[in-house]
């Protein structure tokens, strides 16, 4: 399997993170993987993307038109970052207004948790509910290791709000 | 299937970090730099496992970063210096010399490029660089190879007794792939520093004779069997008529994959460049003789292009790749069609990536008090900045010029002095300079400044930490690169010692007392004539290590609000939110700190606490 992905937001919510989540999910799938991240000043809160290719590849990077399955923690990039998506790509968008692609509010999900940056984990397990690429029991694996422990059950409850 | 648990999804700056433990590295030292920065904490990280010992440090700035990394391998240990391109301008003048006189134990120069550039104030290469200063350089397509090239580029050092560079693109160091962690070698090294004025101190007399022998060392290397380029595809054969490909660094990464998408593997003999420079001269003249058809990708210079020499070469000097920016897959993919005459099928005519939304100063920053405070009460200055978060300043209206490490000073030196030359009526002229900058480049910048009588305002922003690239501790934190205590230096003693005549320090949250201390440093700087020197004292709220968390003041925003749009264009807080259709401003409580400091900014007096607020 090849999978090309973007995680698309404005800096501080959680970008990297979701990227190393996915990543991590796709390696206990057995599979290959690369990703590609923002740091630096855009991290500033300006517009930050990360890619995921899971499968065989030798560059993380992604070319427009290229990407499977776009999470958009920010509607707002959707007109920065949609091109990078095949015109048949699943689309998974944070959005509490109506929008031409598959969306949940997450951000406002995550304040009902108690913790406006759980917006990325909710948001994740939307797109699992709507199909993305990785199994349910991987993600929740790769929480798992990735999280403090102190954080693991609200980030795993996060997850089930998003699936839900 | 369950990969090897041995592996981890590891980051390519974090790669080479391990890479450097690995091969018996006894010193690192480093500055930190976009896209550089968390290769040194990857080496702390690992460092218990490494059987020596290492001394980590974030030297002061890369000159001092490469000279003591220098040193240490004269006495016949292996030491690595770590920055970012724009670092070895700072280590120029030790770097040029470093290839004549040479090393003993393995010296190996980590730095990363920014093609592009994404967080640099040039995109220049440093493999052209290594060229100018006759250093090998080699040039990672993946974090994995990254990680291998570290323990080559050692072997290759010391085995030509000569520094070595290993240059990571912004690419490689911020990606991540799945990579396993050896078993560190074990060298057992003991410092032995063998005197021999005649290499290491070389008086002119010596150089004609070093450079010659660096000259060969050179022809040596390039000559090298086992350091030929070879086929990227293993098991593959030269076919003379096909197209061949040359390709370094992530370029290679990316032209690999679109081949594999347009199907032309088989179609195309494809080479793999590891050591830019020095070219290897037999592959030089097997390309040049052979192929009619050549393309050649590198970043982000014709270092490859310009050792080939073959006329024949498509590339950046025949103008069939960019001059400049980053070979993304989007750019090689346009080149590609071009090179194979290939038309772009229909359906691939998706929208450009459109400019995405600016970075600015975090809620609750500091900075954005110095310069609301700045802007305000020089209405009519002149703002030269440096680097930094504090470059966001711009945004604000209150940096004018951002250069390089500790220009600003000089700069604002060089604004007063050519303003004064026409008469008296010269613009209140204040520079802003971060802690860590100032300790970088700034300090002898401000003696000049003091020496030549500039009057100008020095605003130091100090919020206690190297921000940008991640919290790195500052000389004043007294904290070593390991987390342990060092010893402290103070800003405020070194700008007295600097000799300046005034010298004031200020919380910038309270916009008021900061004001009238920037009066009185103008004040000062006009009738007694001189440097004036403010400390802007507030711990960066995104560094852990901030010991005084603020007091927390939820503030609202009432309906006494006319719109007027100073706290969203003028304060530019991303946190304060516009109702274009209501005309009224509100705050965004998700992304609000509650630093409080608007509520000095709004001149209606419409935002203030909130009643029973925290």
């Amino acid at each position: 399997m090849k999978q090309q992905i973007i995680i698309s937001g404005m800096g501080g919510q959680g970008i990297l993170f979701l990227t190393r989540i996915i990543a991590g999910a796709a390696m206990e799938m057995g599979l290959e993987v690369m990703t590609s991240e923002t740091h630096g000043m855009a991290q500033r809160g300006g517009s930050v993307i990360s890619f995921i290719k899971a499968g065989s590849f030798h560059s993380p990077l992604i070319r427009q038109g290229r990407g499977n399955a776009g999470l958009f923690l920010h509607s707002r990039n959707l007109e920065v970052h949609q091109g990078l998506l095949k015109p048949d790509a699943d689309f998974f968008v944070n959005s509490s207004a109506p929008c031409r692609y598959p969306h949940i509010d997450a951000t406002g999900l995550a304040e009902e948790l108690g913790s406006p940056v759980l917006a990325n984990l909710i948001l994740l397990g939307y797109a699992l509910k709507q199909g993305l690429f990785c199994s349910r029991e991987a993600v929740k694996n790769s929480i798992k290791n990735l999280s403090r422990e102190q954080f693991v059950e609200a980030n795993l409850a996060a997850l089930e709000r998003g699936v839900k | 299937m369950k990969m090897d648990n041995n592996k981890k999804l590891l980051m390519g700056n974090e790669a080479m970090g391990r890479g450097l433990v690995e091969a018996g590295c006894t010193l690192v030292s480093a500055y930190p730099g976009t896209p550089s920065s968390e290769i040194l904490g990857a080496v702390v990280a690992s460092r218990n496992a490494a059987p020596a010992g290492i001394h980590l440090e974030w030297s002061i700035n890369e000159k001092v970063a490469f000279e003591t990394a220098l040193a240490h391998s004269y006495t016949g240990k292996r030491a690595a210096v770590i920055m970012k391109q724009v670092g070895l301008n700072v280590a120029a003048d030790p770097f040029t010399r470093s290839t004549y006189l040479g090393v003993k134990g393995g010296f190996v120069v980590v730095a990363a490029d920014d093609p592009g550039p994404h967080s640099s104030q040039t995109e220049q290469d440093t493999r052209l660089f290594a060229m100018f200063a006759k250093a090998p350089v080699f040039d990672p397509s993946s974090p994995a190879e990254a990680r291998e090239m570290v323990a080559q580029a050692f072997e290759l050092s010391e085995k030509y007794e000569l520094p070595v560079i290993l240059r990571p693109t912004t690419r490689i160091c911020h990606s991540r792939q799945l990579i396993s962690s050896r078993e560190p070698i074990k060298l057992e090294r003991q410092a032995d520093f063998e005197k021999n004025p005649g290499r290491w101190v070389a008086t002119p007399a010596f150089l004609t004779g070093l450079h010659h022998d660096l000259n060969k060392k050179l022809a040596a290397i390039s000559a090298e069997e086992g350091l030929e380029p070879v086929m990227a595809i293993a098991g593959h054969e030269p076919d003379y008529d096909h197209p061949c490909l040359i390709a370094s660094g992530m370029a290679f990464a990316n032209v690999f994959d679109l081949l594999e998408e347009l199907d032309m593997l088989d179609k195309v003999d494809l080479y793999q460049v590891k050591i830019p420079f020095p070219l290897n001269k037999k592959f030089c003249h097997k390309i040049r003789e052979n192929y009619s058809k050549i393309l050649i990708l590198e970043e982000t210079d014709s270092v490859m292009e310009m050792q080939l020499a073959a006329h024949h070469a498509h590339g950046r000097l025949s103008a069939h790749v960019p001059g400049q920016g980053e070979l993304t897959p989007d750019i090689i993919y346009a080149i590609l069609l071009d090179f194979f005459a290939l038309s772009r099928p229909e359906a691939e005519t998706g929208a450009p990536p459109a400019r995405g939304r600016r970075p600015s100063l975090c809620p609750g920053c500091p900075h954005r008090a110095s310069f609301f405070a700045i802007k305000k009460t020089f209405p009519k200055g002149i703002f030269p900045s440096d680097i930094g978060c504090y470059t966001l300043g711009m945004n604000l209206g209150a940096v004018d010029t951002c250069h390089c490490m500790g220009a600003c000073i000089s700069q604002g030196a060089g604004f007063y002095h050519s303003y004064a030359h026409d008469g008296d009526d010269y613009p209140s002229i204040v520079v802003t300079i971060g802690d860590s900058t100032f300790f970088h480049a700034g300090i002898p910048a401000l003696i000049n400044a003091v020496i030549q009588k500039a009057r100008i305002i020095v605003t130091i922003l100090d919020n206690s930490t190297t921000a940008m690239t991640g919290q790195q501790p500052t000389p004043e934190n007294g904290i070593l690169a390991d987390g342990s205590p060092g010893n402290r230096v103070f800003i405020s003693d070194i700008v007295k010692a600097c000799g300046v005549g005034f010298l004031r320090e200020g919380d910038p949250y309270d916009l008021e007392t900061f004001s009238g201390l920037l009066k009185e440093a103008d004040n000062f700087s006009r009738t007694e004539g001189g440097v004036a020197v403010i400390i802007a004292r507030h711990p960066c709220l995104m560094d852990k290590r901030n010991p005084t968390k603020h007091k927390r003041v939820v503030m609202t925003i009432s309906s006494d609000c006319v719109g007027c749009g100073i706290c969203v264009n003028q304060f530019e807080c991303p946190a304060i939110m516009f109702d274009e259709d209501e005309k009224k401003a509100s705050i965004d409580h998700t992304l609000c700190v509650d630093c409080g400091v608007c509520e000095q900014v709004c001149p209606t007096g419409s935002i203030s606490k909130k009643e029973g607020g925290k």
